[in-house]
């Protein structure tokens, strides 16, 4: 079964402005892709737990110190717009 | 006399030691090596010429005085460009990041730089680390100085590159597929994966966090085994970085294989795998025989379901890690009305298709009713790839493989077709799922004159063994020499 991805939907979780032609063309792609990667599922896993870190390793902690960090004007001026001290953006809502 | 840009790390430390060479001689012959091969070769996105030779200038002072700081005191190393330089602009090959200026340097770099190492530059990458042939980067691909028509594999190509044509004496890249491994292979030398956690990742730009390993790629084992133990040990500022003492790399160098175990995973030395290839890992297979390792065929069935698994994991982490390019805090901005607006609008232009591929890739696995069918699953084939190399372990000290199923492919041969591309890891993706460390050592050339690489895997931990087989191969191995580039010999 070939499989069904609603790639407008994908790209906008993802924040990416595709045009309708780039939609398609990765939609084929990915259902290629999809199709090689689903073989994982052949595989019996019943009981087996999924690995998230590859050596057997628990939380890593450490003291609570205060140390000094990255300059913030040196940080900032590597920001496509800053304004006192902020990085500054776009409204996050439409005027209208 | 051979020209020092073609001289090994330890033959050049051992000439600085004697006072038979100046660090600036040694930067100077590579930066003039740069110079005339660069407009063919590609390995460089930024060279650094004032500050390597400020840095080759301040060893000489440090070595003249008897006060060298160590094996790799003021030799000349290319670096990444998915890796943090304090003031030095760094891209990981994408256009979202173009002129972008990073306020620290990554643990590499900083440790490196207390060595004494001397920065020549910047290499090129594909973009973020994702390829395998260094096509994918906004600033043009880096060509093999073996042969200009092919690629240097990737992602590390441009780092190879250099250490081939002697642009620099050693290069780091990083590895989340086999991105040092397979470029190594594809241009005649010794690259190396540490153990997961062995090399802290931070300041290397993240593509998939529980698979990036930064590691050397050198012309010999021993210079791989002195850089990797240069940047391994614990990181307090990375959090998966490994708390205990890192294992030496260059402990059994001269030990050979006699009396070790060497198994031969079936799944990965057959199907897929080019002739030339098979017979060069063949006749190594039959020399570490020879030489007393004793030779054992394995079978590890779910590696053959490791590209999948990988193809889903990879990209669901780099659609989360890449999440932070956004317009916001450093690189480009496309304006828009809306907040949403413009980082839709700075995403789509900043990323080239290869990176969105792999986002909406990504996004898709990790988004609700498909978790569990395809990021979830491909966690739990991880664990079993895991609990198979665990149990291949017990039977042996190393498994080994092809590197890469080819030789150099010529550029655009693979670039409209992105799953033949990724079949380039077959070979190397298991190791990056396992944890496990993985090296590859030139062993022969192609009927074209092609390296052909050949992999070394080891338990975790397990790099003392590794290196030790890897340089037996070494000495067991014919040279290969070096590309000869018309452009330095005329």
């Amino acid at each position: 079964m070939p499989i069904e991805i609603d790639i407008a939907h994908v790209a906008r979780l993802a924040r990416i402005e595709l045009s309708e032609r780039q939609l398609a063309d990765y939609r084929a792609q990915l259902g290629v892709i999809l199709d090689h990667a689903a073989r994982v599922q052949e595989l019996p896993t019943e009981g087996v737990a999924p690995t998230s870190h590859p050596l057997d390793m628990v939380n890593a902690f450490r003291e609570d110190i205060v140390r000094p960090s990255l300059d913030r004007d040196e940080v900032l001026s590597q920001a496509p717009d800053a304004t006192d001290g902020f990085f500054r953006v776009p409204p996050s809502l439409d005027n209208e | 006399m051979t020209n020092p840009a073609d001289l090994t790390l330890v033959e050049a430390a051992t000439a600085l030691k004697a006072g038979d060479q100046t660090s600036v001689a040694l930067t100077e012959a590579v930066l003039t090596r740069a110079s005339l091969t660069e407009a063919a070769v590609h390995a460089y996105l930024t060279i650094d010429r004032s500050g390597a030779l400020a840095a080759a200038e301040a060893a000489d002072r440090r070595i003249s005085k008897g006060r060298s700081i160590g094996p790799l005191d003021g030799l000349p190393i290319a670096l990444k460009d998915n890796m943090m330089t304090r003031g030095v602009e760094t891209t990981a090959s994408s256009k979202i990041l173009a002129g972008y200026i990073p306020p620290y340097d990554g643990t590499v770099v900083a440790r490196l730089r207390e060595a004494g190492a001397v920065f020549v530059g910047k290499t090129n990458l594909d973009e973020f680390a994702m390829g395998s042939s260094t096509e994918n980067s906004a600033f043009g691909p880096t060509r093999n100085p073996w042969n200009l028509d092919t690629v240097p594999g990737g992602s590390s190509g441009g780092s190879a590159a250099a250490v081939a044509a002697g642009s620099a004496l050693a290069g780091l890249g990083s590895d989340t597929g086999g991105s040092i491994r397979q470029p190594a292979a594809l241009c005649g030398l010794v690259g190396m994966k540490p153990t997961y956690g062995l090399v802290s990742r931070y300041g290397l730009i993240a593509f998939a966090s529980s698979l990036d390993q930064i590691g050397p790629l050198t012309h010999t084992v021993e210079d791989a085994a002195i850089v990797y133990e240069a940047i391994a040990g614990h990181d307090p500022l990375d959090a998966t970085s490994f708390p205990g003492p890192a294992p030496s790399g260059t402990e059994r160098l001269g030990e050979g294989v006699s009396g070790l175990r060497v198994g031969i995973v079936n799944e990965l030395s057959g199907e897929g795998i080019d002739d030339e290839v098979l017979a060069a890992f063949r006749t190594t297979v039959q020399r570490l025989a020879s030489a007393g390792a004793e030779i054992v065929e394995l079978s590890l069935p779910s590696t053959a379901t490791a590209l999948s698994a990988y193809y889903l994991i990879a990209p669901a982490e780099c659609s989360a890690n890449l999440a932070r390019f956004d317009g916001v805090r450093y690189g480009l901005r496309v304006d828009g009305g809306t907040v949403d607006e413009m980082m839709s609008r700075t995403r789509a232009d900043g990323f080239g298709p290869e990176v969105i591929r792999r986002i909406l890739l990504g996004t898709y696995a990790l988004s609700a009713g498909y978790y569990d069918a395809f990021y979830g699953q491909a966690q739990r084939v991880r664990t079993l790839i895991i609990q198979e190399f665990a149990r291949a372990y017990e039977q042996v000290d190393v498994l080994v493989s092809p590197t890469a199923p080819a030789p150099a492919f010529e550029l655009g041969a693979k670039t409209q077709d992105p799953l033949s591309m990724y079949m380039q890891d077959i070979c190397t993706i298991p190791s990056n799922l396992s944890g496990h460390p993985a090296m590859s050592v030139p062993v022969g050339l192609s009927a074209t004159g092609l390296p052909i690489g050949f992999q070394v895997m080891a338990p975790a931990l397990g790099e003392t063994v590794m290196f030790q087989v890897a340089a037996a191969i070494e000495n067991l191995s014919d040279d290969i020499g070096r590309p000869v580039l018309e452009v330095v010999a005329s």
